[in-house]
């Protein structure tokens, strides 16, 4: 009776390893594809801004200072060579500073309303906004998955198994600039709608 | 909060896949029982025949029953969506257009970086009154379809919460089922329409003897199920649907992060009075609001809970503001 017992307890244990153990490397490799998900959208906007600066290049000879900090900013951010979440710090660094510039030039757009009559703009702004909202949404789709991955490796009992996963926790894409993080969501409905 | 959610998406996901296993399976059960039951009765009625005229041994009605059955639920589900689409008259964006076409695809896309899911293909119904509806069997076979209502009624930031609410049931597969229900639900109304005018009186030749009580028995509840198959097919889908509203509404708001925008357009979508006319009854428990304008739908209470498609829209809205609420106050502290 006695090994029998230890028998079932011992194969109860390892089917339990072997299921949290699969659990993190199916979240650790959902968190690497998250993190690819948003490289496919800087990399689109990296692509999408020289068409919009030229744009509105010929309309803008007022707000030189602007453009030019928007084509800066990107330069930068498509110079940072870091790849995969190891990288984050140096890439959300340039990133963020490219989507205030662009939130500058946003608001500089939306000050001119015989820009936005011209030509395209309207189209480009729109395109611009869905970039910028793909972005954010790429980032927090990573973050919320990152922190899934994050959370399962330190509980317990799976924490027991995080080594031999090679678990480590992954990097949040931290937001530092507050007025930034408010931007694409918040719609500050709070006054009442009738 | 995303590890409470995930747990949901996951039990939610293999809730509707057995779901959706044990409507095929029980579709094709009725069907086996009215074949196999009419091959009973048959043979109860010819067992006592005389010794050269007809008997019926072999239970042909039956196995070609269930096998049409199957048949039908596999048609169903590998062009439930397609059908489901063509009964609306739903156009597919291929190439955007116009500003709000291009709007939509780009919302779109968004929403479906936020939920994590491959881009489904976008279809527009022509209807003035705001709905939004979503099909497929799963998340690599997606489609979903807005009316011309909501482009032209909601703001963008309400367009993202309805998408991102069709998305929900997307991720979490309660398209797979509902569609698989509204193909089902259809292909059971087409054959009864169809077999009710081959069983109707008349056809038969025989008055010669009496049959047993025990064959009459049969034979009335034989009858009764084939009346009630359209009926249960409706009951079943008007009961599936409302639980899952609450739930795409929650994931709605857990991919904007901004649950006051749905909740606003859902507002819109309730205070715009007309029937979506393009939607028939037979997808109306696919779509965000229900499209026949039933006023059942503003109650709660077991008769609503028996007849409705949906929940109570003030519910919903009054759930959507509470977090939207408490979203802000987190922000702020």
């Amino acid at each position: 009776m006695g090994p029998l017992v230890l028998l079932i307890v011992l194969v109860v244990v390892a089917a339990w390893v072997i299921a949290a153990y699969n659990g993190l490397i199916a979240l650790k490799n959902r968190t690497l594809n998250a993190f690819k998900q948003i490289d496919v959208q800087l990399k689109r906007r990296h692509d999408l801004i020289p068409n919009l600066v030229n744009a509105v290049r010929g309309a803008m000879d007022f707000e030189k200072s602007t453009l030019e900090a928007v084509i800066q900013a990107r330069n930068q951010a498509v110079k940072v060579n870091a790849t995969g979440p190891e990288g984050i710090k140096q890439i959300s660094q340039a990133e963020n500073a490219l989507s205030s510039a662009l939130q500058r030039l946003m608001v500089v757009v939306e000050q001119y309303p015989q820009l936005r009559a011209t030509g395209n703009i309207g189209q480009l702004q729109e395109e611009l906004t869905s970039t910028e909202n793909k972005v954010a949404f790429a980032r927090q789709f990573y973050n919320d998955t990152a922190t899934e991955y994050n959370t399962k490796q330190q509980q317990f009992p799976t924490s027991l198994v995080a080594g031999l996963a090679k678990a480590q926790p992954a990097d949040l894409w931290e937001i530092e600039d507050q007025g930034e993080k408010a931007v694409p969501q918040v719609d500050l409905s709070l006054k009442p709608k009738t | 909060m995303s590890d409470e959610g995930s747990l949901n998406l996951f039990q939610q996901q293999d809730a509707n896949r057995r779901r959706t296993v044990v409507l095929v399976v029980g579709f094709v059960a009725f069907f086996a029982w009215l074949g196999f039951g009419g091959d009973y009765i048959y043979y109860l009625l010819t067992r006592d025949a005389p010794r050269y005229a007809y008997h019926h041994a072999f239970p042909w009605f039956g196995i070609g029953l269930s096998l049409i059955a199957a048949a039908i639920a596999w048609y169903a589900y590998r062009t439930g969506p397609q059908k489901v689409l063509w009964s609306t008259g739903a156009r597919e964006i291929v190439e955007p257009r116009t500003d709000q076409e291009r709007q939509l695809v780009n919302v779109v896309e968004e929403m479906a970086i936020a939920a994590g899911v491959p881009r489904p293909r976008i279809w527009i119904v022509d209807d003035t009154d705001p709905n939004a509806f979503a099909t497929g069997t799963d998340p690599l076979h997606s489609h979903v379809a807005v009316t011309q209502g909501v482009l032209d009624l909601c703001t963008r930031d309400e367009l993202q919460g309805v998408v991102a609410h069709e998305l929900g049931h997307v991720k979490n597969l309660d398209v797979r089922l509902m569609t698989m229900l509204a193909a089902l639900v259809g292909a059971v109304a087409l054959m009864h329409d169809g077999t009710s005018r081959v069983l109707r009186p008349g056809g038969g030749s025989s008055e010669e003897r009496k049959p047993s009580p025990l064959v009459l028995i049969l034979l009335v509840v034989w009858i009764v199920s084939w009346i009630l198959a359209p009926i249960i097919a409706q009951l079943l889908a008007l009961g599936v649907s409302r639980k899952r509203e609450y739930l795409a509404d929650a994931m709605s708001a857990q991919f904007t992060r901004n649950p006051l925008a749905l909740a606003t357009a859902l507002q819109k979508i309730e205070g715009a009075e007309a029937p979506t006319t393009h939607i028939k009854r037979g997808a109306a428990h696919l779509c965000i609001a229900d499209p026949l304008g039933r006023r059942l739908t503003s109650h709660e209470g077991l008769f609503a809970d028996a007849l409705a498609t949906h929940p109570p829209m003030a519910k919903r809205i009054a759930i959507l503001r509470g977090m939207g609420y408490a979203q802000l106050k987190h922000e702020r502290s």
